[in-house]
Order: structure tokens, then C-alpha cells, then sequence
């Protein structure tokens, strides 16, 4: 168990970058970025957990017991609301995207070149 | 390049950054072994120095305060981002939405009309519980926000888009957003009228630790922070279904 | 004092939501906002620049909500700025200030958000600069980054700034979580966010696979951003379709201050750890060496005004990463310089470009042939400006290549400075041809480009033309930033004072003792020894070498026509050209596929050399 976590982040890595170079539709590239995202929130929370322990919150529990590291968790939290937010603009210029040139397939976006 | 070539580049390429990346893992230490000390030391010291029993809130609004801040300009940026793309689509045909443009009556669920209309009332209470707790439970601006501006969205399943829009004008939401992300910077600015650091807590930290109104300026800044993100998450949300409604009338 | 480091972040950040809050009000009144942005870009920069002379005898810590470090353990977030990292901050402003000046008469049309989101654009690189702990550095680069996307895509009608926005955004973002990956990893190692305590606990131990990791995720990000070979394909296709003030920003600074941040990883936190070994200075110069190279081949043979200055900026982002290769006091003093003096000039470059788009509505250098006589001063400025670029003594470009060329022939490589100079006089020379023939007529007008006359076409959009007069608006900032290049080129003891800064910025047990326990040590001593920066006769040699090889080249490259033996059937750059198409494609899969290759090579590189 004690490394297996990191596998996970490894190969959600290794896919959202996969799904990335290999798309053929904006939306889908997209998505794939949101993967990639993931990866980096298992890998932080994955670090700061600590067997047996307790949420840090402590309104109902002693102020001694055990908790996890709550430093990434603050981290992720944060993290997910603002990238939920960048994915959203680039989420906007796909469908810009399709306005402007027909298709939204990565190879046929291009106007500028060379 | 074409695409055969690229794939495999990209799966070589991959393969070797992969195996690089698991080379580092594997000297972390094991999965639930977390070594500290900076979690260790917060989780002691924050409840007695900040009376907030919601700890992660205490990282986030107080000792962290300036990586927050950033963090929601960023959400701010983005907002702002996703207006000037999508908004000057919208500004090409002048239009007015009409009632023959909103959600054909006949063609949606009524029970996700009629269920969405029952829960918009109770998210908008969940969300504000949300976002003034920070200090207590695992809540906070952040998760408060996005909850408050989930229940927009349900006025927008109930099939009153109409309702929505009259409800949200986007001026109105803009300057609701940029007054909350201006709230939390003032708040620091506050501190250093006093001579003290940027976002120090110079309100009173109440009695008890893990009341509502203890904490000082974590729950204050949560408040900001929390239409900030509902404000934002609003604008976003609006913005893209506007293009659903433009996307309808060309259609119909 | 102290609290100016805060300020410089806030005030911005506040102003920008002020103005976003009174959006509705301020519509008709375009002049507030304006004023407003230029008033709040010349405070910060007037802020930055006391905070920088503060630091003279000791970087200045401040700590964040008043939480300062017990027992060597840092519980809050510390912005730490000692004289380069503020110096950067600083010019950073000063180029906001000139790029909103240029802009009262630029745009025809533009909303509250462009200048709040250029506001929000300078507290990022503000922040970025200053900052002492490596998550918020993560966060005050996601700031730049996201409003430097919105800020692309600011005529999203066109189709251009919808790709170009899409490839920066979707290839930076990468970049990013590459970033914050490393970071996560490196806390799960020490359990701490703040720059010195990181350092301090990985130097303990020989750097294991872990380190190597995290050093080279965290600073993949910055490369990209710092547009290096081959994370450079994104830096194109923004410039072209920016609009010209915003380009000002993405050449002169942005990409500068992504090579700032490997240079701040580096010294303050892995430096120690990684040993100083020769592999990353192999590393690094030759990452800088091929990005210099390619930039400037590209360079030469583009005939978009905007994408020309781009690529030049790339071959000056190599020599930049080349000189912070170097490992030495004088070689990142050289670099600072050097970037100072590459920022001016480049900045006046863009805005003279902005003037040629306001008044003749193009940026294609054949279609402008002869076109700009009659802007004698833009053309003036321009031209001394490009005489910058090429190293023109004593401006202060001159003054830090020859900075970089001591410490170069110090380090035994002297091979590097006959690469850098090819580099210059390739960059110079385009950018003396467009001088030449766009603002003198000289040569004979070159045959037109389908692709370009389509490109140049979309540009006219962004700003209104044929008015009869250059607004002083517009001519001013230009001429300021390059009177400004020329004046801190001839600052006196620039080489020594710049250098002891350098110092100061590598020594990395200094700066924990400074952040971590408060105090100062008196005399900071890096690993390179300081040496005397002085320009001497050869380094003028040099500098006026590169000027009139760069003239040479320019009018070589205006005049090639009239020689009969070249005549027929000669397409100089035609190989470049197919290669450029094919790298250069436009399409995000393959810059993304780039990037994976160049993070997989350095990662072998670096498992290869120190693992």
C-alpha cells in the first residue's frame, strides 16, 4: 500500500497526456487537461495523509488526537475552485473556437503557422 | 507532424518521463507515513492561536491568507477571461431573449423542472451555511461559493432562465464579484493601516474557539471570499448559457 | 518601509477590483480608467523601486499576517527580495506604465477589463518576483498566467488571437501542473513550503532520484514559460496576435521572469542540494545555446513584424538561460543586465510597432516597404533600438554582454561567445532590415506572402489608422524606454554594484540565515568567485563587431537581389522554411509532444549526470 497511491499519480499523468496529444476534439483536450489536474491533487492529498489519523477539524474531537496534514488540503481546496475556473476560459475560447473556424479539431485550428 | 510520427514520439517520450517521475516517487515517504513537520506544528498551535476549530480554514484565511488571495485573483482573472471571450460573441447580434427562446416546456423533464424548483431554496441555505462556517467544519468560502452559485444553476433547470438573467444582470454580478475580491484585499490593507503585517487577524478572536462569530478575520474573509466565488462561478455560468439561448434561436 | 513589499501586491489587486466594481459607471469614461491604470503602474513601480534601494545592505523579509519562523520552521508565507528580484519587479512596472500610456490612444475600443486584467497581470509578476515560499510563487505564476491568456485573446472575433490564446493557455497550464507536481513532491520529502527551509533540509543529504524530480518538474514550468527549446513553440503564436502593449509585457518580462524563477529555484533552493556540478551547467547552456540559435534563425527569416520580435526574444530568452548557466556572480550580474537593457529596447521595438499598425494598419515588412518614411521619428527611435539589440556600446544590452563574454572566457568556454555573437548579429540584422527598409525604403521590396497578407489583414482590427499625427502618447513611452537603455548602460560601477547583488542572490546559506533566523551575514560569498566588471577594449571590440555585422547582414539581406549570381532560382531560407512549418505547425498536440520530449530528455540528462 505504501506506494501504490503514487503509481496511480504516475499513470493519471502518463493518460491525461496521452488523451491530450492524441485528440481530435477541443473539448476532449480539454478534459484531458481536468486529468491532469487530478493527478496533481491525488499526489498532494497522498502526501499529507497519515494512517489512522483524523480530519483536522476539531470542534467534537480533542485537540491532541492525530490529523492528517490539513497545509494540502488547503492547497488542493483552493486549487480545484481556481482551476475549475481557468478550465471554464478555456472551455469559452473552444467555443469561440467553433464560431470562428468550423471544427474543433485541434489539427484543423490553425491560422497561424510557420 | 502527422499524427502516426507524433504518437510515437510522445508514447517514447512519455514512457522515459514516466519512469522518471515513479524513480522520485518511490522515495517518498510511504503512502499514510506523512513526515511533517509543517502540518504537525499548524494542527497544534492553530486552534489555541486563531480559536477556529476548522483548521484547514486557519491555513487557508490566516496563515496562508496571501496564496489565497492570489488564488482567488486568479479565479477572478479567469471570470474576467471567460466575459471578454464569450461576451463579445453575444455582443455581435443584438438581441432580447424572448419566452419562444428559453427551454422548450415540452421537451424537459418535468420532474427536473419541478425538483429543481424545490431544492434552489434549500442549496442557497446550504451554501451560506457553507460559507460562514469556515471556522467550524470543513467548509468555507471557497465550497460555499460554488454551492451558491450551483443554486443559480437550478433556477436555470426549473426552466426559468428568464427568472435567471433578471435575477443575475450581469452588471450587477460583476461588480458583486470584483467587490468581494476587493473586500479581502482591504481587509489586509486594513492590518497595515494599523502598522501590522498584510492579513494579519486584527479583529477579536471571539471566546470560544469553534463559534460562529469567533476567529477574527478568517470569517470575515470567507464571507468575502464567498460571493467572490458565487459571484464568479455566476458569471462563468451565465456567460456559457447564454450562448445555449443563441444557439436555441438560431435553431428554432 | 517594510510594509511596501505587501503594498506592492495590493494596490494593484485592489485597484483592479475597484475598477472591475465600477465597470457600469465608468463606461462612457474611458480617460479614468486609463488614468487610473497609469497612476497605479507608476505608484507600484515608484514603490518597487524604494523597496529595491532598501535592500541594499540586506534582502528584506516580510512575513505575511505577522506569523515570523520558530525554530527554523516557517508557518507562514514570506515575500524575501533582495536587489535582483525587486530590480526585476521594478522594471516589470516601468513596462506596465509605458505599455497603459501607450494605450490611451492605442485601442479604439476597449472595456474596463483590459486594464484591470493588465493591473492583475503586474501584481502577479510583482508577487512572483518577491516571493520567498514556492507554493505562492506556483500561485502568483498561475496569476500571470491566466491573465496574460485573457489578455491574448482580447479580439476574440478574429481567429488568430482564439489560437493563439488556446495553444499558450493549454501548453503553459501544463507547465503548471508539471510545477505543482514538483512541489507536492518536494513537501512530502520536508514537509515545508518556504524556499529556505526546503534548501536547507535537501542539502543535507546527497540529492537522491526525489530531488532530481522535483527540480526538474518545478522548473519545467518556468522553462516553458521562459519559452526555452523546445518548450518555446507557444511564444509565436501569442506575440502575433496580442495586442501590441500586451506584447510589450510577454517579451520584455514575462518570459524573463520564468528564467528568473529557474534561476530563484536554483540558488535558493536546490543549489546546494544538486552541487553546483559541471552537468547543470552543461545542462543549461546548452538548452540556452540551441534556443539562441533557433530563435535567431527563425527570426531572420520572418517578415511579420510581431513574430520577428518574438522569436527574438526567444534567442535572447537562450543567452539569458545561458548566462544564469554559467554558475557565476558575474555571469547572472551580466544576465540582469543584459535583460534590463533587452527589455527596454525590446518594449520601444514593439511599441514603434504599434505605431506602425496605428498609422499604416500593417505589420507585414514586405507589404510596409518604403511605407513608414514619413514617421521620422518612430523610425529613429526603432532604428537606435535595434542598434540595441545588436549590442550597440553603451547601451546597456552592450553592457551586459560583455559582462556574460568575462565570465564566459573566465569559465574556460570561449567557443559560447562566437555562438552568442552569431546569435546577435542574425537578431540584429533582421531587425535592421525592417529598420531599413520599412523606414528608409532601402532595398528592393521583397515579393509578397499569401499567408502573410492574410495575417497582416486581421491585425488592422485592434487599432484605428490613417490619423495624420503620431499621439505623443504613443512616440513618448518609446523614446523614454530607449533613452532609459542607454542610460543605464552608462551608469557608473553598474558591473560591480549588479554583480555584489548576484552575490548575494547565490549564496544560498545567507539567505537562510536571512529568512529563517532574521539575521544578516555581513559578507555573502558564492561558490564562483566574484571578478572585476569592467568593459574593457576588447569587450568594445565586440560590441561594435556585432553592430557592424548586424548592418552588414542587414543590407545584405536588402540588397541580395542586385547580385547577379544569386539570381536565379535562390530562396535563401527555403530549408528553414519547410522546417519551420513543421515544428512551428500551429497545432497544441505537437507543442504538447515537445514539451513531454524535452522534460523526458532533461530528465534523463539530469538521472543520467547526478543520479
Amino acid at each position: 500500500m505504501g506506494v501504490f497511491p503514487f503509481l496511480v499519480v504516475a499513470w493519471i499523468l502518463a493518460v491525461g497526456l496521452y488523451g491530450i496529444v492524441t485528440s481530435r476534439h477541443l473539448v476532449h483536450l480539454i478534459v484531458c487537461l481536468i486529468v491532469l489536474q487530478s493527478s496533481t491533487y491525488v499526489l498532494l492529498l497522498g502526501v499529507g495523509y497519515r494512517a489512522g489519523a483524523a480530519a483536522p477539524y476539531f470542534s467534537d474531537i480533542p485537540r491532541r488526537t492525530p490529523a492528517v496534514d490539513p497545509v494540502v488540503q488547503a492547497l488542493a481546496l483552493t486549487d480545484v475552485v481556481v482551476e475549475a475556473a481557468v478550465t471554464a476560459l478555456l472551455l469559452a475560447l473552444a467555443v469561440q473556437a467553433y464560431k470562428r473556424f468550423g471544427t474543433l479539431d485541434p489539427q484543423e485550428l490553425v491560422q497561424l503557422k510557420g | 507532424m502527422k499524427p502516426r510520427q507524433r504518437l510515437w514520439l510522445f508514447l517514447v517520450a512519455v514512457a522515459g518521463l514516466t519512469s522518471f517521475y515513479l524513480w522520485g516517487l518511490v522515495g517518498l515517504p510511504g503512502f499514510g507515513h506523512y513526515p511533517g513537520p509543517y502540518g504537525d506544528i499548524i494542527n497544534r498551535i492553530a486552534v489555541g492561536q486563531t480559536n477556529a476549530t476548522g483548521v484547514v480554514s486557519a491555513v487557508n484565511f490566516e496563515y496562508r491568507g496571501i496564496d489565497t488571495l492570489g488564488e482567488e485573483f486568479i479565479l477572478f482573472a479567469a471570470a474576467t477571461g471567460v466575459a471578454i471571450v464569450l461576451r463579445h460573441l453575444r455582443g455581435e447580434r443584438e438581441h432580447q431573449p424572448t419566452e419562444a427562446a428559453s427551454p422548450d416546456a415540452r421537451q424537459d423533464s418535468p420532474a427536473v423542472r419541478q425538483l429543481s424548483l424545490l431544492l434552489t431554496g434549500p442549496m442557497l441555505v446550504l451554501g451560506w451555511n457553507l460559507a460562514s462556517h469556515a471556522q467550524t467544519s470543513p467548509s468555507g468560502g471557497f465550497q460555499g461559493g460554488v454551492v451558491l452559485a450551483s443554486s443559480f444553476v437550478l433556477i436555470y433547470l426549473a426552466g426559468q432562465l428568464l427568472t435567471l438573467r433578471r435575477l443575475s444582470p450581469v452588471d450587477v454580478t460583476d461588480a458583486v464579484e470584483a467587490a468581494g475580491a476587493a473586500g479581502f484585499v482591504a481587509i489586509g490593507i486594513a492590518g497595515v493601516a494599523m502598522g501590522l503585517p498584510y492579513l494579519t487577524n486584527f479583529l477579536g478572536l471571539g471566546t470560544m474557539p469553534g463559534a460562529v462569530s469567533s476567529s477574527g478575520t478568517i470569517a470575515l474573509i470567507s464571507f468575502f471570499v464567498g460571493i467572490e466565488v458565487a459571484a464568479a462561478f455566476l458569471l462563468i455560468v451565465s456567460e456559457l448559457l447564454d450562448q445555449t439561448l443563441l444557439v436555441r434561436q438560431e435553431t428554432s | 518601509m517594510n510594509q511596501l513589499a505587501a503594498l506592492t501586491v495590493a494596490v494593484p489587486l485592489i485597484v483592479a477590483a475597484a475598477i472591475a466594481a465600477a465597470g457600469p459607471l465608468l463606461r462612457g469614461r474611458r480617460r479614468i480608467l486609463d488614468a487610473a491604470a497609469i497612476v497605479t503602474g507608476a505608484a507600484v513601480a515608484v514603490m518597487l523601486a524604494v523597496l529595491t534601494a532598501s535592500t541594499a545592505h540586506g534582502d528584506t523579509v516580510y512575513w505575511f499576517a505577522g506569523f515570523r519562523p520558530a525554530h527554523g520552521v516557517a508557518l507562514g508565507v514570506d515575500f524575501a527580495a533582495g536587489p535582483l528580484s525587486s530590480g526585476l519587479a521594478t522594471l516589470a512596472a516601468v513596462l506596465v506604465t509605458a505599455s497603459m500610456t501607450f494605450s490611451w490612444r492605442y485601442f479604439e475600443r476597449v472595456g474596463t477589463y483590459y486594464h484591470a486584467l493588465m493591473l492583475l497581470f503586474l501584481a502577479g509578476m510583482a508577487g512572483f518576483c518577491l516571493t520567498g515560499d514556492i507554493f505562492d510563487l506556483f500561485v502568483w505564476f498561475e496569476l500571470m498566467g491566466v491573465a496574460a491568456y485573457a489578455l491574448t485573446a482580447y479580439r476574440p472575433e478574429e481567429r488568430g488571437p482564439i489560437q493563439g490564446a488556446l495553444n499558450f493557455a493549454i501548453t503553459n497550464s501544463i507547465g503548471a501542473y508539471l510545477s505543482l507536481s514538483g512541489i507536492a513532491v518536494i513537501y512530502g520529502r520536508t514537509g515545508a513550503l518556504n524556499m529556505a527551509q526546503i534548501g536547507a533540509d535537501i542539502a543535507r543529504r546527497k540529492p537522491d532520484g526525489l530531488v532530481l524530480v522535483a527540480f526538474l518538474f518545478i522548473i519545467t514550468g518556468l522553462l516553458v514559460k521562459g519559452a526555452i527549446v523546445p518548450f518555446h513553440l507557444w511564444l509565436a503564436d501569442a506575440h502575433a496576435v496580442a495586442p501590441t502593449p500586451v506584447c510589450v509585457l510577454f517579451s520584455g518580462v514575462m518570459v524573463e521572469l520564468g528564467l528568473y524563477g529557474v534561476s530563484r529555484v536554483y540558488w535558493s533552493v536546490f543549489g546546494t542540494a544538486l552541487g553546483h556540478r559541471a552537468i547543470i551547467t552543461a545542462i543549461f547552456v546548452t538548452l540556452g545555446l540551441v534556443t539562441a540559435v533557433t530563435g535567431a534563425l527563425f527570426c531572420f527569416r520572418e517578415r511579420h513584424l510581431k513574430r520577428l520580435l518574438a522569436f527574438s526574444t526567444i534567442s535572447h530568452a537562450g543567452i539569458f538561460l545561458t548566462g544564469i548557466g554559467l554558475l557565476t556572480p558575474l555571469g547572472l550580474a551580466g544576465t540582469a543586465v543584459y535583460v534590463a537593457g533587452h527589455a527596454l529596447v525590446k518594449a520601444a521595438l514593439f511599441l514603434c510597432t504599434g505605431i506602425v499598425l496605428h498609422r499604416l494598419g500593417s505589420v507585414d515588412e514586405t507589404r510596409l516597404h518604403g511605407r513608414a518614411r514619413h514617421l521620422r521619428v518612430t523610425g529613429v527611435i526603432f532604428t537606435v533600438a535595434a542598434l540595441g539589440l545588436a549590442d550597440l556600446p553603451p547601451l546597456a544590452t552592450f553592457a551586459g554582454k560583455s559582462f556574460l563574454e568575462a565570465s564566459i572566457g573566465s569559465r574556460g568556454l570561449g567557443w559560447i561567445t562566437a555562438v552568442l555573437l552569431l546569435c546577435t548579429i542574425l537578431v540584429g540584422g533582421a531587425v535592421l532590415r525592417v529598420a531599413g527598409g520599412v523606414f528608409f525604403g532601402l532595398g528592393d521590396p521583397p515579393a509578397e506572402e499569401q499567408q502573410m497578407a492574410r495575417e497582416a489583414a486581421e491585425e488592422t482590427s485592434e487599432t484605428v489608422q490613417g490619423r495624420t499625427r503620431t499621439p505623443r502618447t504613443m512616440i513618448v513611452p518609446a523614446a523614454v524606454l530607449t533613452a532609459a537603455a542607454i542610460a543605464v548602460g552608462v551608469l557608473p560601477r553598474l558591473g560591480s554594484t549588479v554583480q555584489t547583488a548576484a552575490v548575494r542572490f547565490q549564496d544560498q546559506a545567507a539567505y537562510n540565515v536571512a529568512v529563517l533566523a532574521g539575521r544578516r551575514i555581513a559578507h555573502p560569498a558564492g561558490i564562483f568567485p566574484a571578478q572585476a566588471a569592467v568593459i574593457s577594449h576588447a569587450d568594445l571590440a565586440s560590441g561594435i563587431g556585432s553592430v557592424a555585422g548586424a548592418l552588414l547582414l542587414a543590407f545584405a539581406a536588402l540588397y541580395w537581389r542586385r547580385l547577379p549570381v544569386l539570381r536565379r532560382g535562390f530562396e535563401p531560407g527555403a530549408g528553414l522554411t519547410s522546417l519551420s512549418k513543421a515544428f512551428q505547425s500551429g497545432v497544441v498536440t505537437d507543442y504538447v509532444t515537445w514539451i513531454v520530449v524535452g522534460t523526458a530528455c532533461l530528465g534523463a540528462a539530469l538521472a543520467l549526470g547526478i543520479g
